[in-house]
């Protein structure tokens, strides 16, 4: 049953929370400025409490079940970080108290960012990307303002693989470059006499995910870096897929010079229905000044006595600010609880078994699904959901099948390169029971997709809304709702 | 441990996959060996709240000094039932609602947020949120890029915009050709200067209401100036305020932006904060950002999808009008919980509140031998000191009576050395702006 809205449940004169009296004396409103009408919705406490519980008793989410969602790794989000991002010490600090008043947070935001170089591999990271999007906007600002900064202003060729995630060809036009597209080899890395064929002086740099999104490792990354290199180009690193590199492969050292890390992905912190997510943004040191202002600094070192002091320190030759203010600071909390108690060890531990569960899972669907690039994979892989003899099914139909039996779908239809993908990740905090589960179920969907298509074609049947029009919806364009003509009146 | 496998599990799973050791699933990667990570071995939950906790401890905090600090970020009262609601996994632990079947608390919740942001703004429509007023900013001049195709390259931005929003524009638009004016004008001047800089080359013509200033000016004649020339016309507002004054599109705004932190979102340092972004009909396909749309289902129930989405990056790819992927999830339901909490009533009563406490401070102040709180002008919860000293050197002394007291406009407008941005919120007690008065009158005025 669908929940009516928070306009429809609206009643004159009800409310939600009170206000205190003035405790000072009233002044004049300026009459010119006051509005007349404000039509929000009035609704009790009680009905507020009731009404958000109940929808959000219509959403999937890791708290309740599977939620293999490739490259957006969806893992368990510990409740201590949440405990420990509301203390009042980090949730009650204005963003402009002076640094003195700040140096718990501020020392926090340095050690975090010393934590992602050591993991990483580079030496600086600014932490001010608010999201992994926002991070390559950054990414590819700083490529730029480096070329520019050489006199180098022709080098305005982004070289992106077929396979990249959009935002990456959309961050390069976004940020006044051109976009050149490379093919994949049969083995599904970048392909090397492709990427070779496009190095000229022109050449800004090259965008690679790596792990890349079929799940696999590419095999060609430092020969690729080394191409780049040598035609004067650097390297963009999309960190969408660090799951799998935390303590097995610093980036930086296969010839990466610029990567953003998602600590929305590969450091727990929620996901939270859409963000906020946390993009920094880890660089070489020939690419330090260029950071986004402000990075913090440890300005005086401290000793037995006299405690550190961290400040905040403008890049010499930085891109400028990509937000207001440093970034998001409750999700440094909660990244840095993370990985502090993860520790080395457990850090690896993170990376080997989402690497573990994904091969797992692959070995167990692999003979009822068809994978491209059979190899063994990294944190993720992608299969297909089509089969010669269930012609009328695609991917969709197995993904909303899926949601009958508890599952949240994989990434449909992405990477573009494989038809009718579906890209799983389950990644390090599922147990071996779920997986057999999970598989239990693909394997009896893909058997329905041939023998009984029409409960894959209508599915979900459990769920308590089915398909959703879409075209209508964009049809119809009802992008808000409001309170009645009559409301108000008795 | 943070992840469940015992040893006979992964010795299982390994012998399903045909390997020997986790090891041998690595075999891909071009480093010999594992790196050695020079970082400490883990420690428990109780170790690491014990540790987290000290850190915390070290930070004053806006609980502990009185806190006239604003300047895009306020103290308000975030009213229980909020977080009570955000800490449920059903909202928290989902993601980006892609599958419309089981993600229809985040789909409705976005709807309703859209909804309730059109009513405040008295805009047709508003997208799902953007990172921060900010970024919700450069957004709107990349809209407006877009809108002409790059045939209309000049920005005005009035020298009131947040200074933030405008370093945010100027790093969003490092790689296209546009100029921004405006900027460099008389920050004190009135914002019908800006009109002469208005030509037929203009895209958009930005200001904040109420302004950085926290000064509340009827901008219907820019507008109209903005619109005569063919411009877009933006206003970049405090919601809280919006309780109280005139919607912006009351000027004919065609884009508004916000900063949505005062709607329930705590200070933390910063960040994560909420772009509001909303806009006219007529534009809706070249806003940027998440919109959810109503439909129904194949059962005939009403419900929501994530709609036009061709405009967006994992369609259009380098054609996309922005590479945003996101929006603020979390955060956008945290205000969208506190609008509906307080409504129509409660919404007027804080923008009242906060209006009467902040006009108190002013007046108090213009009490004071050499000082000056916005003598003459409108403004809502924030204004502007004209002190006699620097007003680093008033803060500091303020800081040692543990208050903190004010944003030192020096920092974005050289020139005004002497200059303080105070914000007065619900959360500030009379006898609080008293003592601060005292201490103005008595130990910086010597």
């Amino acid at each position: 049953m669908p929940e009516p809205t928070l306009f429809d449940i609206s009643k004159a004169n009800r409310r939600g929370v009170r206000y205190p009296e003035p405790d000072v004396p009233e002044a004049d409103f300026p009459q010119d400025f006051l509005r007349e009408e404000l039509p929000l919705p009035e609704i009790s406490e009680h009905e507020v409490i009731r009404h958000f519980t109940n929808i959000s008793q219509y959403n999937h989410g890791v708290d309740i079940g599977f939620y293999p969602l490739g490259s957006c790794t969806m893992k368990y989000n510990p409740k201590v970080n949440e405990d420990v991002a509301r203390l009042p010490g980090f949730a009650f600090i204005h963003p402009l108290q002076p640094p003195e008043t700040v140096q718990g947070a501020l020392g926090l935001m340095y050690e975090l960012q010393e934590w992602l170089g050591e993991i990483s591999g580079f030496t600086d990271v600014g932490l001010q990307p608010a999201a992994g999007a926002h991070g390559e906007l950054t990414g590819v600002l700083i490529i730029r303002a480096y070329h520019r900064d050489r006199g180098d202003e022709k080098r305005t060729k982004m070289l992106i693989p077929d396979s990249a995630h959009g935002t990456n060809p959309a961050t390069s036009a976004m940020s006044g470059m051109e976009v050149v597209e490379l093919p994949s080899d049969e083995r599904g890395n970048v392909d090397l006499e492709a990427l070779e064929s496009e190095c000229d002086d022109t050449l800004a740099g090259i965008m690679i995910t790596n792990p890349n999104t079929l799940g696999l490792f590419d095999e060609n990354i430092v020969e690729a870096c080394q191409l780049v290199h040598e035609a004067g180009g650097l390297v963009y690193g999309d960190g969408a897929n660090m799951n799998a590199l935390l303590g097995t492969c610093k980036p930086a050292q296969t010839g990466i010079d610029v990567m953003h890390f998602n600590l929305h992905k590969t450091f727990s912190t929620p996901h939270g229905g859409g963000g906020p997510g946390s993009g920094p943004v880890g660089v070489v040191p020939e690419l330090a000044d260029f950071l986004p202002s402000p990075v913090v600094i440890r300005a005086e070192k401290g000793d037995e006595k006299n405690a550190p002091f961290y400040d905040f320190h403008v890049p010499e030759k930085t891109i400028g600010r990509v937000k207001a203010f440093h970034g998001h600071f409750g999700m440094f909390v909660r990244a840095f609880t993370y990985m502090i108690s993860l520790g080395k060890e457990g850090l690896r531990d993170v990376a080997e078994s989402a690497v573990l569960n994904a091969n797992y899972l692959r070995a167990l669907i692999k003979d009822s699904y068809n994978i491209p690039y059979d190899r063994m994979c990294m944190h993720e892989f992608v299969v297909q959901g089509e089969w010669e003899d269930a012609p009328d099914i695609q991917a969709l139909d197995v993904s909303k099948r899926m949601m009958d039996f508890g599952i949240h779908p994989p990434t449909n239809y992405f990477p573009l390169i494989v038809h009718e993908a579906l890209m799983i990740e389950p990644t390090e905090t599922e147990t071996k029971e779920t997986l057999d589960e999970v598989a239990q179920v693909m394997n009896k969907i893909a058997k329905e997709a041939r023998e009984e298509p029409e409960t894959l074609k209508t599915a979900p049947h459990q769920t308590p809304f089915g398909r959703l029009d879409e075209v209508k919806a964009a049809k119809d364009l009802i992008l808000n709702t409001s309170l009645p003509e009559d409301y108000g009146e008795d | 441990m943070y992840t469940p496998h015992t040893d006979a599990d992964r010795e299982a799973m390994l012998e399903t996959i045909g390997v020997e050791a986790v090891n041998d699933l690595f075999q891909c990667l071009p480093n010999e060996d594992l790196p050695d990570l020079a970082l400490p071995e883990g420690i428990t939950e109780m170790e690491a709240l014990a540790e987290l906790q000290y850190i915390s401890s070290v930070n004053e905090t806006t609980q502990e000094l009185t806190s006239f600090l604003g300047a895009g970020a306020y103290n308000h009262y975030v009213p229980a039932a909020v977080d009570s609601l955000l800490r449920r996994g059903e909202f928290y632990t989902a993601y980006t609602p892609y599958q419309p079947e089981i993600s229809q608390g985040t789909l409705q919740s976005i709807f309703e947020y859209q909804s309730l942001i059109a009513a405040l703004t008295g805009m047709d429509i508003s997208n799902a949120s953007h990172y921060d007023g900010a970024t919700a900013v450069a957004e709107a001049v990349n809209m407006a890029l877009n809108r002409f195709r790059g045939r209309r390259l000049k920005f005005v931005l009035s020298p009131r915009l947040h200074p933030q929003a405008r370093e945010t524009v100027h790093t969003y638009m490092k790689g296209s050709d546009v100029e921004i004016v405006g900027e460099d004008l008389d920050p004190e001047s009135d914002p019908e200067e800006l009109i002469s800089l208005i030509d037929e080359d203009t895209a958009l013509v930005f200001v904040q209401y109420p302004d950085f200033f926290g000064q509340v000016y009827d901008y219907t004649e820019l507008g109209e100036a903005a619109h005569d020339q063919g411009a877009m016309f933006g206003v970049h507002v405090n919601p809280i305020a919006l309780g109280l004054l005139k919607p912006p599109s009351a000027f004919d705004a065609d884009i508004v932006t916000g900063e949505g932190q005062p709607l329930g979102v705590p200070l933390s340092f910063g960040g994560p904060y909420l772009g509001i972004f909303a806009t006219k009909k007529e534009f809706v396909r070249k806003m940027a950002g998440r919109l959810a749309g109503e439909t129904v289902d194949d059962r005939g129930q009403r419900g929501y999808v994530l709609t036009l989405s061709t405009r967006e990056q994992h369609i259009r790819r380098e054609r996309a009008t922005s590479n945003i992927c996101t929006n603020q999830g979390l955060i956008m339901l945290a205000s969208t919980i506190f609008l509906s909490l307080l409504g129509k009533e409660g919404l007027r009563e804080l923008a009242a509140l906060n209006y009467h406490k902040a006009h108190y401070a002013a007046e108090q102040i213009n009490t004071i031998p050499g000082y000056l709180a916005s003598p003459g002008k409108t403004f809502f919860n924030e204004f502007v000191v004209h002190c006699p000293r620097p007003a680093a050197e008033v803060n500091e002394i303020l800081l040692q009576y543990d208050i903190l007291g004010g944003y030192d406009l020096s920092e974005s407008y050289p020139g005004m050395e002497n200059a303080l941005l105070m914000a007065v919120t619900e959360m500030i007690g009379r006898s609080e702006i008293e003592f601060m008065i005292d201490i103005l009158a008595e130990e910086t005025n010597a």
